[in-house]
């Protein structure tokens, strides 16, 4: 009935333990730290550059075209938008602005919550701190894992995140994606691109990368900033560091 | 104007005579050895820190709400729209991990060296306690910001006091002030993080370098200055082998400080979430009873600790065991003068016994964390293929957990028994920078 203990039998006892003195030594070199459990292995690199200005103002367009109507970014203002993104009022007012909010107001979408719920199950997330919360690499991988499952009440489906609850709203420019599954399984082991969309794979990939970094962007505004003075502030570190080690070797000549 | 301070120092002097020679006793006149060598930054680090906490938690507070339906939304307030609160919010969340960096080293110092040896176990207790009171500072502080982490990682700290049988769940009711981590939960958590427990941590700080200055600093030989020859250059009756602690301690700590804060710096401007170690994902998700993380675990500070209550199956009916197991991890720290009756201090001369058994103690701490951390759960299914990971995951930490605690008994027993052989120690301090 009962497990035997380890105690009980030494030779249960040294199999357990020589992979555990193993796995002592191991992790001592093992230093990664261990982000999100779910389809790790599987995520795509998002190679987002917050510096790129030109990458956010593209994926800002992205997202004021394709996502504001459900997803708003109630943490970010239309203001700080342009100041960070080199936009003008007039510019963020008449391309970005839909919802005739004020040029210092969040960013909040119109669809009302419980219509939304009624529609797709769950109110829309607000997208403010999402790269925060899952990172870039897993709303990259998500937003081109979308595929066609007849299956699915929306008629979507995602391999990054199964059974999600959003339609797919870039389907026009990626295209229509479908499994390929394993013999004998439902489980999708690859995506094919069945129908091309407005854009190439690489043009597609390219339009996601700029979305992703615009969120990015959003999830913490202040890394322009940090980048920025960051250089400075070490720069003028070394220097410190510099004159306090020749003040303490100065003061330390007499120590014998 | 050289005359206008003489005049005022003067002044001063008159109306409290004792100020100059309390400076002199614990600044200029204080003689401390004059060999530390890089373990011995920790300390005045571990200061440096505690007074960025305190200035920057001060700011913070000025634009934080301690309320659960505003505490978040403030958070996100001060990382956008308050000047400069980005920068006051990283050198807090930053620092909040630095300072057990430097106190880890801190005390991992103390036990290379002896430090917690006769005649300084006071020095080494009053240390305990700032390591305690510290845990409860990061811990209510880490719920503060009040996202999805904050809260379950409260849910789960607190529900260890539920174990304990008979009283237990009614402890849980009463440390939240409601069944669920809650909005009287952050108001006192809250007035405890900023008012109770930093007065606490300064008091004890006070009298960790009170207790210190009286039997004065240990040193990487463990000789005692005070019992070696007297007679430095600046006076003739006090220990040859010490040197004023300022100026030559303070500009030496200068460079320590520098250094540190090139460190710090790098990690506030270039990476202040340190990869999700310091600020994790799933903070920022505001905190929703409903949606429970993936993965719950504390911050890795926590994580030895944390190990070592997963570690510990329940039996007779109650899991307190592991948690009597955390508590005692941290308890038999404060008992180590007592367990260690070795004569010499310094690991430099004490036998291969104790190099061997401190060694083995660092890796099992390392090991624990790793456990805590969830990096066992990757790492052994990544490395062993399709093992049962339960089982080799308690039989990884259950065997630190021995080695942990095996550390203590060994300690006992190899000095009790007189079987540990030590090298002679010099009677001066060796080498010095």
């Amino acid at each position: 009935m009962t497990k035997p203990t380890l105690l009980m039998k030494p030779e249960l006892l040294m199999k357990r333990l020589l992979p555990a003195f193993a796995l002592a030594l191991g992790l001592l070199f093992a230093g990664q730290p261990v982000a999100h459990a779910e389809g790790e292995g599987q995520l795509m690199a998002s190679g987002s550059n917050i510096r790129d200005q030109a990458s956010l103002q593209r994926g800002a367009k992205l997202f004021f075209n394709y996502c504001v109507g459900c997803h708003s970014l109630k943490y970010m203002r239309y203001s700080r938008i342009a100041d960070d993104l080199g936009l003008t009022e007039q510019q963020v007012m008449q391309n970005l602005n839909f919802t005739g909010a004020k040029f210092e107001d969040p960013v909040i979408s119109h669809m009302p919550a419980e219509d939304a719920t009624k529609w797709f199950g769950k109110a829309p997330p607000d997208l403010s701190l999402e790269v925060s919360a899952k990172t870039a690499d897993w709303v990259y991988t998500y937003l081109n894992t979308f595929y066609l499952d007849p299956k699915s009440p929306i008629g979507w489906n995602n391999t990054t995140l199964p059974n999600a609850a959003m339609p797919f709203p870039l389907w026009e420019l990626q295209g229509e994606q479908v499994a390929v599954t394993k013999p004998g399984s439902d489980e999708a082991e690859k995506l094919e691109l069945a129908h091309p969309g407005k854009l190439t794979p690489g043009q597609y990939q390219q339009a996601t990368r700029d979305l992703v970094n615009f969120l990015e962007y959003v999830s913490e505004p202040a890394a322009l900033q940090r980048h920025h003075y960051g250089v400075w502030v070490l720069l003028f570190l070394a220097l410190f560091t510099l004159l306090a080690y020749l003040l303490k070797k100065e003061y330390w000549k007499d120590v014998h | 104007m050289a005359n206008v301070f003489v005049r005022i120092g003067d002044w001063v002097n008159e109306r409290a005579p004792g100020l100059a020679p309390t400076y002199r006793k614990h600044m200029t006149e204080y003689y401390a050895p004059k060999n530390f060598n890089l373990w011995y930054y920790f300390g005045s680090l571990a200061i440096l820190v505690l007074v960025n906490q305190i200035v920057t938690g001060i700011f913070l507070t000025m634009n934080y709400n301690p309320s659960a339906a505003g505490a978040f939304d403030s958070v996100q307030y001060i990382m956008r729209d308050v000047e400069w609160g980005w920068l006051i919010r990283y050198m807090h969340s930053t620092g909040a991990s630095l300072f057990f960096v430097v106190v880890f080293l801190h005390m991992f110092r103390g036990l290379m060296y002896g430090s917690y040896k006769k005649p300084r176990e006071l020095v080494w207790l009053l240390g305990m306690l700032i390591f305690l009171v510290l845990m409860a500072e990061a811990f209510m502080g880490y719920v503060l910001p009040w996202g999805n982490m904050s809260f379950w990682g409260a849910k789960v700290i607190v529900s260890l006091f539920g174990t304990i049988p008979v009283i237990g769940s009614h402890l849980v009711e009463w440390i939240m002030g409601d069944f669920l981590p809650a909005d009287a939960t952050l108001n006192r958590f809250f007035a405890l993080h900023v008012i109770a427990l930093p007065i606490v941590l300064l008091l004890l700080v006070v009298l960790h370098l009170a207790a210190l200055h009286e039997v004065g600093s240990n040193n990487p030989d463990g000789v005692d200055v005070k019992h070696g020859p007297k007679g430095n250059r600046w006076d003739a009756l006090k220990p040859a082998d010490g040197i004023p602690f300022h100026p030559y301690y303070t500009v030496k700590d200068l460079f320590g400080v520098g250094f540190f804060l090139i460190v710090a710096a790098f990690i506030i401007f270039f990476a202040p979430t340190f990869g999700g170690w310091f600020l994790e994902h799933d903070n920022s998700i505001p905190a929703n009873n409903l949606v429970t993380p993936a993965e719950i675990k504390p911050v890795w500070y926590f994580t030895p600790f944390y190990a070592i209550v997963r570690m510990i199956p329940s039996f007779a009916g109650t899991a307190v065991w592991g948690v009597l197991a955390m508590f005692g991890a941290i308890a038999v720290l404060f008992l180590l003068p007592w367990f260690d009756r070795g004569q010499v201090k310094s690991v430099r001369y004490r036998g291969t016994g104790y190099k061997v058994a401190l060694t083995l103690f660092v890796i099992a701490f390392f090991g624990l964390g790793a456990v805590g951390a969830g990096i066992t759960a990757e790492v052994i299914p990544a490395w062993f293929g399709n093992v049962d990971l339960t089982t080799w995951e308690n039989a990884f930490g259950r065997t630190m957990t021995l080695i942990y605690f095996g550390f203590f008994a060994f300690l006992w027993a190899y000095t009790h028994f007189g079987w540990e052989k030590t090298k002679p120690v010099p009677d001066r301090v060796t080498t010095h920078d």
